[in-house]
């Protein structure tokens, strides 16, 4: 033991008292952290709520419902081509990608089907939502990281993408653009070389994405081996999408089931993560907005001339039957179980949207992981409010 | 008339026709190998099934059965992955669409409850979906919801996932799930009354102001009534 004086000796029992008296105090409680409903990481209007140990998480609840807007209920009393405006706002940043299963559904129960350069154009559209709703994740990304740089080339970039749906559809954001039978109105002149030129773009974006986040020393330290989802708890859950693809799921719906759209025309590649965390996620968006712009222009390529509208009637009357379809939406797997009992409109329609799911594993998810983690997962997640809530 | 390329180079882009035609019997094929396969799987639990010829295959099965028969798809078949589960109230709507004036004598409306694909004895039914994520082939399962009781087995213990669907439907259905470990409110609060996707929860927004919806088809001008109204929009 080392001789010390009466005045290092008096300081150090002050701090051993001190360090004690720090003890007792931090003899940790549970403690209630409320992150949302009207919180920045939260997109909206979701809220966790997440019982904490010091800095790990014990159990953590999200709360839906401060978005519910019941379109389940309001589809009952509206008329088919009615609903296409109500399930656009589901995912209100691919809201075209929302209209194509319900009308597809609509359509098999008539035993019809668009025409091809309608089916075309519908899957064009169909995956310039997807660029521009997953444009905005990988730019938002960088932000609930801490890199503000990404956002402002997400928002820069989307912008051209909303103009090509806004030229051809008129909506930036809420397209009500299909119909049963087919599309309201062609392509306007001049916008197939804009869209080219804009895919172009687009994989500029990516690229820029990719040499700022994916290779960054902080963007891997907070995302690799970080809300790691196996694949039997991703089946369980029902997550779909990205989500599923990057716990080793090589599971598309745009590949894997028939349906009269134009995706089974052109070689494209579906891409899997085998890892199932966070980085596997976002990293399996990146490369799906990518190859998005590789369909987008090889659909171009090879784009029939024809009408996009097929014979219906004025006053459409779906047969009565039951019809499901589910397309791969830029969330994952959207889809419409619709009841019809010949009506002018539906009896019932099942909204199967893909955040509902994608969000039930965050309980088993956020389980013992630490706080600043939970913003990272829930962005890797990626979830739209309205989605969730419908 | 559909297609107005040459139909001697549409082969990139052929006609969709063809090859659903082609397509059908076979998926047909395919979902009648798949029903006899769950007939052998389920027994006696299964009571009715339909197949929606090259889309969907509709399989009901007992109410008890509900969740035994999930678990033994699930191991046996390979149906592993949970796609939604949810109901469906098959009392027609009392109110209609909210499109008649308030003020005039109330409508007769037709109150006979009729299932859907693979019929039904109750009022209410629950229906999920599950996929076997090897061969991307779904199916719709079925079951009635008891009358008195509206209680059916939960599915928590076969799929975790359906956790949150079941208290979705409960909170909009009234069906209670046995079995579930946390039945709470999903969307409403938690004192709130009814449930709002029943047929006879009325719709109060369509209560008080009806809908216009109908009166904005008016007939072409120039037109006949009779035939603009089987007419084509294009």
């Amino acid at each position: 033991m080392t001789i010390i004086g009466d005045r290092q000796q008096l300081a150090y029992i002050a701090s051993q008292a001190a360090d004690a008296r720090v003890n007792v105090e931090l003899e940790t409680e549970g403690m209630t952290l409320n992150i949302g409903p009207q919180h920045p990481a939260t997109h909206g209007t979701l809220r966790i709520i997440a019982r904490l140990d010091g800095e790990q998480v014990l159990w953590a609840e999200p709360s839906c419902g401060y978005m519910h807007r019941g379109y389940e209920k309001l589809t009952e009393v509206r008329t088919f081509p009615q609903v296409t405006a109500l399930v656009n706002r589901i995912d209100w940043l691919g809201s075209f990608a929302n209209e194509v299963p319900f009308i597809l559904a609509a359509e098999q129960l008539m035993e019809i089907e668009a025409p091809p350069r309608a089916q075309w154009i519908r899957t064009i559209l169909f995956e310039l939502s997807r660029i521009a709703n997953v444009s905005l994740f990988l730019g938002d990304l960088g932000v609930q990281l801490g890199a503000i740089t990404p956002v402002f080339f997400a928002f820069r970039d989307r912008e051209y993408v909303l103009n090509l749906i806004e030229g051809a559809t008129g909506g930036r954001f809420h397209p009500n653009f299909d119909r049963i039978g087919g599309l309201k109105d062609d392509l306007p002149a001049g916008w197939v070389d804009e869209t080219r030129a804009v895919m172009k773009k687009m994989r500029k974006f990516c690229d820029e994405i990719e040499n700022l986040l994916f290779g960054n020393e902080i963007f891997e330290s907070r995302t690799r081996g970080i809300g790691v989802i196996p694949r039997d708890v991703a089946l369980q859950y029902g997550m779909s999408g990205a989500n599923l693809r990057a716990s080793g799921v090589d599971w598309d719906l745009r590949r894997d089931q028939s349906l009269p759209m134009a995706w089974d025309k052109v070689d494209w590649k579906v891409w899997t993560h085998l890892d199932g965390d966070s980085y596997a996620r976002c990293w399996v968006r990146l490369q799906e907005t990518r190859e998005s712009t590789f369909i987008v222009e090889r659909l171009l390529d090879t784009l029939p001339s024809g009408p996009v509208m097929t014979k219906v009637p004025r006053i459409i009357k779906v047969p009565a039957g039951e019809a499901w379809v589910s397309t791969e939406n830029p969330l994952g797997e959207m889809g419409y179980y619709v009841v019809s009992k010949g009506d002018l409109g539906p009896f019932r329609v099942k909204i199967r949207s893909a955040s509902f799911n994608n969000i039930s594993i965050v309980p088993w998810l956020l389980k013992g992981v630490y706080v600043p983690d939970i913003i990272t997962i829930l962005a890797s997640l990626y979830f739209i409010l309205g989605d969730i809530d419908r | 008339m559909l297609l107005p390329l040459q139909s001697g180079k549409a082969s990139p882009l052929s006609s969709p026709t063809d090859s659903s035609a082609e397509a059908t019997p076979r998926q047909d094929a395919m979902r009648e190998q798949l029903l006899s396969d769950i007939s052998a799987c389920l027994g006696s639990a299964l009571v009715q099934s339909h197949i929606n010829v090259g889309n969907d295959l509709c399989v009901r099965v007992a109410t008890d059965a509900w969740a035994t028969s999930a678990a033994a798809l699930k191991t046996s078949l390979g149906f592993d992955y949970f796609c939604f589960l949810s109901a469906i109230d098959w009392l027609p709507s009392p109110f209609g669409k909210g499109e008649e004036d308030p003020t005039a004598e109330p409508v007769e409306r037709d109150t006979e409850i009729k299932q859907g694909l693979a019929g039904g004895e109750t009022r209410m039914q629950v229906f999920a979906r599950i996929v076997n994520h090897r061969t991307h082939v779904g199916i719709t399962l079925k079951t009635d919801v008891p009358d008195a009781t509206p209680v059916v087995p939960s599915w928590v213990s076969v799929f975790t996932g359906a956790n949150w669907h079941e208290r979705e439907a409960h909170e909009m259905f009234g069906i209670s799930f046995a079995g579930h470990p946390d039945l709470r409110n999903m969307y409403l609060p938690t004192d709130f009354e009814g449930h709002p996707l029943r047929k006879d929860f009325p719709l109060l927004a369509r209560m008080v102001k009806p809908w216009p919806g109908i009166v904005d088809v008016e007939p072409l001008p120039g037109g006949g009534d009779e035939d603009d109204a089987e007419g084509s929009a294009e």
